[in-house]
């Protein structure tokens, strides 16, 4: 599927770039609009892993709800934009690239000890990625096997809403 | 199946080309003599006092915070609806099962909307 | 599945086209059926009974001046209104238009009406943030809120029809409505209360009168789209009559049996030749477009029938009125395809 690997690679350079964006820009309305490009980009994505019902979702959730919440705080508290960025020293980049070793030795640890194995157990086929990232298959497992993580997740949502109510009523007498 | 999906990108691209055309044509035949008066926001006719981007009610943060929680979880009930006729199918053991979980699922939820209604998060006046 | 690209893409440059042209239909629709209603003629200049307005509005659109305030932000002014116009006619792609015409037929087709639907909002929001203007801002916050409100009982509504119909493929829906005899099989009698909400909400994500609050004249101006001027404000424009067209196409095939012809088993019945013929296709427009018109037809009645919510009424009819009884809908609708689905 040639048109798939076409699709999936624009995706990735999109995805990169506004990720990148996220990070440089010095207005935070620019800061978070590229962060919904970047979730939109991935969206894409897991589409063209055959993944439909988790790429819907994933512009439902994050592009249509939990982005609008941050541009709502940037538009509500009136953020400027940052200063231009002081030049940077040495330091921090012998830091990063020091860190950056740190986490590949972590990761190669990990891997090698646990025995897991980066290939996989066999090859996934179309096929079967439609049938397993379908809403579905998804239903079946989650209403049953992961039942008692469902109510988990529910409580912790509880506990979201309580505590939004909580911060934003609180008298700061 | 991700070739379902390729209407949805030619779409988005003939819909762009066409919001960008019909921006660029207004932009070439309309007339451009921008004064310091044009530019000022519109306030009923008086000048604009301070500037627009000033702080907003809490209240819209809160049904913004609140929204989310309840996206997800009507997000999680999707699976359930598409699944919910296999359920069916496979016994009265199987459905009350996942009534069950469901019914606690969205009992635990309501739980938290009754609360916001009740402190008076959802209030506007 | 082979589909060709050429063969998709002038689908799309049809559907796209098609949009423009009913918008402007709208457009002229709106405003001779609001003045019938007012007791005036309404339009009636350019051209014959005034058919050529709609023409003359874009005309004037692209020859007017783009005027943007000072100390708005250039490329979200313009960003706001083209964000607008793509989500708008992405959303028409979805649309069944008779058996086997649609242009994005996939198993989650429902759902990303719903997706697409919520990333409206940063238009309304940008556009009116970007402009600097205290109205606009106002009006951008208010729509954003009322949006997200109605957005769960909206979601609540489509889950009991995917409830009834096992799935979320929009032709599904459509079929899954085939049954029963004549018109009972559609979801608007099989799922009364999810009906009515859908159509409750789909008015308040439109911002269609009674629940225009994000531009309300009396209070906001012009709302969000206070400091636009021509063709962007002709965009918001455009983006407004086609959602609203779409949420029409919409309500039609999530509650009235889509493109399917009242009777459709007994005139196949009756006259087997017409089983997969051109004619039946074309039939099924028709009765889609007719479905639709009404709705369209009721969107400027309603608009003219119901004063505009008070702001706090709004939100007490979203969140303590629509979300719980559609829950409760949910609830029942689950459980009454349970016992419908186990006896027979």
């Amino acid at each position: 599927m040639a048109l798939a690997s076409v699709t999936f690679f624009a995706l990735a350079l999109i995805a990169i770039a506004s990720a990148v964006g996220v990070l440089i820009a010095r207005s935070p309305i620019y800061s978070a609009l590229s962060l919904v490009l970047n979730l939109l980009s991935v969206a894409g994505l897991y589409l063209t892993m055959n993944a439909s019902f988790i790429g819907v979702i994933q512009i439902l959730v994050y592009a249509g709800a939990i982005m609008v919440l941050v541009l709502f705080v940037i538009m509500l508290l009136n953020l400027d934009a940052l200063p231009s960025p002081r030049s940077i020293g040495w330091g921090p980049i012998l830091g990063f690239v020091l860190g950056i070793g740190l986490l590949a030795q972590l990761l190669y640890v990990m891997l090698t000890s646990f025995g897991i194995s980066l290939e996989a157990a066999e090859p996934v086929t179309t096929a079967m990625a439609v049938e397993n990232g379908s809403a579905n298959t998804l239903g079946q497992i989650l209403f049953t096997e992961y039942a008692l993580h469902l109510q988990v997740a529910a409580i912790l949502l509880l506990a979201a809403t309580v505590g939004a109510v909580m911060l934003a009523q609180r008298r700061f007498a | 199946m991700f070739a379902d999906f390729i209407p949805l990108f030619v779409i988005i691209a003939i819909a762009l080309g066409l919001a960008l055309t019909l921006l660029a044509a207004a932009s070439w035949i309309g007339p451009k003599r921008p004064n310091k008066i044009k530019r000022t926001p519109y306030e009923s006719g008086m000048d604009p006092i301070g500037s627009a981007r000033e702080r907003y009610s809490v209240k819209f943060y809160l049904v913004a915070m609140i929204f989310i929680v309840f996206d997800v979880e009507v997000v999680f009930m999707y699976p359930w609806a598409v699944s919910f006729h296999d359920f069916i199918d496979a016994g009265l053991v199987a459905t009350v099962g996942v009534m069950t979980v469901v019914g606690l699922f969205v009992g635990i939820l309501t739980l938290g909307l009754v609360y916001d209604i009740k402190k008076g998060g959802l209030e506007f006046d | 599945m082979e589909i060709s690209l050429l063969s998709t893409s002038i689908f799309a440059f049809l559907v796209v086209n098609a949009m423009l042209l009913s918008a402007s239909v709208l457009v002229y629709a709106e405003r001779r059926v609001s003045g019938f209603m007012q007791n005036r003629p309404g339009p009636n200049r350019v051209g014959p009974l005034g058919i050529l307005q709609p023409f003359a509005d874009v005309l004037k659109f692209v020859m007017k001046e783009d005027i943007q305030p000072a100390a708005s932000n250039t490329f979200i002014h313009a960003l706001a209104p083209v964000l607008m116009v793509v989500i708008a006619m992405s959303v028409a792609s979805l649309i069944p238009f008779a058996e086997g015409v649609v242009l994005l037929d996939i198993d989650v087709g429902v759902l990303m009406v719903l997706a697409l639907t919520s990333v409206t909002v940063y238009g309304i929001t940008l556009g009116g943030w970007s402009s600097n203007s205290k109205y606009s801002l106002l009006g951008g916050l208010r729509s954003a809120a009322q949006m997200i409100s109605y957005e769960l009982s909206m979601g609540l509504a489509v889950i009991s029809v995917v409830i009834i119909a096992g799935t979320m493929s929009l032709p599904g829906i459509v079929e899954d409505q085939a049954s029963g005899w004549a018109v009972l099989g559609w979801n608007a009698f099989r799922n009364p209360v999810g009906c009515i909400i859908f159509i409750v909400t789909a008015f308040a994500e439109t911002n269609r009168a009674p629940f225009d609050l994000p531009e309300a004249e009396q209070e906001l101006v012009g709302g969000y789209h206070t400091e636009y001027s021509g063709m962007k404000f002709g965009m918001f424009f455009l983006a407004e009559y086609v959602n609203w067209f779409v949420a029409s196409f919409i309500i039609v095939t999530l509650f009235f049996g889509g493109y399917l012809i009242p009777f459709q088993p007994l005139l196949l019945a009756a006259i087997p030749a017409l089983d997969g013929s051109l004619l039946l296709t074309l039939l099924q427009f028709g009765s889609l477009m007719l479905k639709v018109a009404f709705f369209a037809f009721l969107f400027i009645w309603v608009r003219w029938t119901f004063p505009r919510f008070k702001y706090n009424q709004l939100m007490d009819l979203g969140w303590k009125k629509m979300l719980p009884i559609a829950l409760a809908n949910t609830v029942v609708i689950a459980i009454g395809v349970a016992i419908f689905r186990s006896i027979f």
